[in-house]
């Protein structure tokens, strides 16, 4: 199947499980990955599954082999962390972590992918980012800060490599009710939501979709927001 | 040395759409041969791949002609 075959990190749940049962539901191949691979509570005849720390870089080069085998011309980077904490209180260890992981994994793992889809002239590369990357959450200072980081990077590598046919998209969601969300959400929230209510991992899933088909050629470099009208520009 | 070069000709008149006429071994590739500076990373990953080498970033960015190529590719195999 052409240009079918996608690679998700952190696919095992939240919004990548989401993710990944789309994809798999429109016809993709997929390798899904995330660090301990037998927390994948499913299963399909499409769906292949692999050990990836993002943040460690032998884990990062013992993936290396998958991917060439592989050979995707789509890239979902999805994995990330939080380490929530006032400013004041954040601990460096806090801070560098979630910057290793959210940024630092993202252009490892796309380092992985870029060469094969230069020599196929086509690709989509694909980066979860979040809201809080250009509105600020208090308690996300590195959070936010490394989702900044996603969206800039997105925008210069879609210039490098918009000749050749990739295009490079990053998805800010809002609020999605998942695990990270849990505790999170309250109705203070959901009140300033022009939608009024917490967005489902399908609707950034269904996003993705879009993004990874032919129907989405035009587009690169952009920030996609999916969170209800939470964040206007 | 006619192999390797013959080989590395082939490679960037394919990889930069250029007719083999046009090509000297003093040719640069991009000042002669209207190579991007995505086309000359595409090139040394062409280079690696046919001849089974891998080409150290410090030392790619000086392969910026037909010559430099070939030379690169005898001095290391």
């Amino acid at each position: 199947m052409a240009n079918k075959k996608v690679i998700v990190t952190g696919g095992n749940r939240g919004i990548g499980k989401g993710i990944v049962l789309s994809l798999l539901e429109c016809g993709y191949e997929v390798l899904a990955t995330c660090r301990d691979a037998s927390n994948f509570d499913f299963s399909h005849e499409n769906l292949s599954v692999a050990n990836l720390d993002i943040s460690d870089d032998a884990s990062v080069e013992a993936f290396r082999i998958s991917v060439e085998e592989f050979e995707p011309n789509i890239l979902i980077n999805n994995a990330g962390i939080t380490k929530d904490n006032l400013f004041l209180r954040m601990s460096e260890d806090d801070w560098n972590e979630v910057i290793n992981t959210n940024l630092n994994g993202v252009f490892k793992i796309t380092k992985l992918v870029v060469k094969g889809m230069l020599k196929r002239r086509w690709g989509r590369i694909i980066n979860i980012s979040s809201i809080s990357g250009s509105m600020g959450n208090p308690g996300q200072t590195n959070y936010s800060a490394s989702k900044a980081g996603v969206d800039a990077f997105t925008r210069s590598l879609a210039k490098e490599l918009g000749s050749r046919n990739i295009t490079v998209n990053s998805i800010a969601p809002g609020f999605i009710e998942t695990d990270m969300t849990e505790g999170v959400l309250d109705q203070e929230i959901i009140d300033k939501i022009p939608l009024k209510r917490a967005g489902k991992v399908e609707d950034v899933a269904s996003l993705v979709n879009f993004l990874s088909s032919e129907e989405s050629n035009y587009i690169t470099g952009q920030t996609l927001v999916v969170d209800g009208g939470l964040f206007m520009k | 040395m006619s192999e390797v070069l013959d080989k590395v000709v082939e490679i960037v008149c394919n990889q930069l759409t250029v007719n083999k006429d046009d090509v000297t071994p003093d040719s640069s590739f991009v000042e002669d041969l209207g190579a991007d500076s995505l086309d000359t990373v595409e090139l040394v990953m062409a280079f690696e791949e046919e001849f089974g080498l891998e080409i150290p970033d410090d030392e790619a960015e000086n392969i910026t002609t037909i010559k430099s190529a070939v030379d690169w590719i005898q001095n290391n195999s």
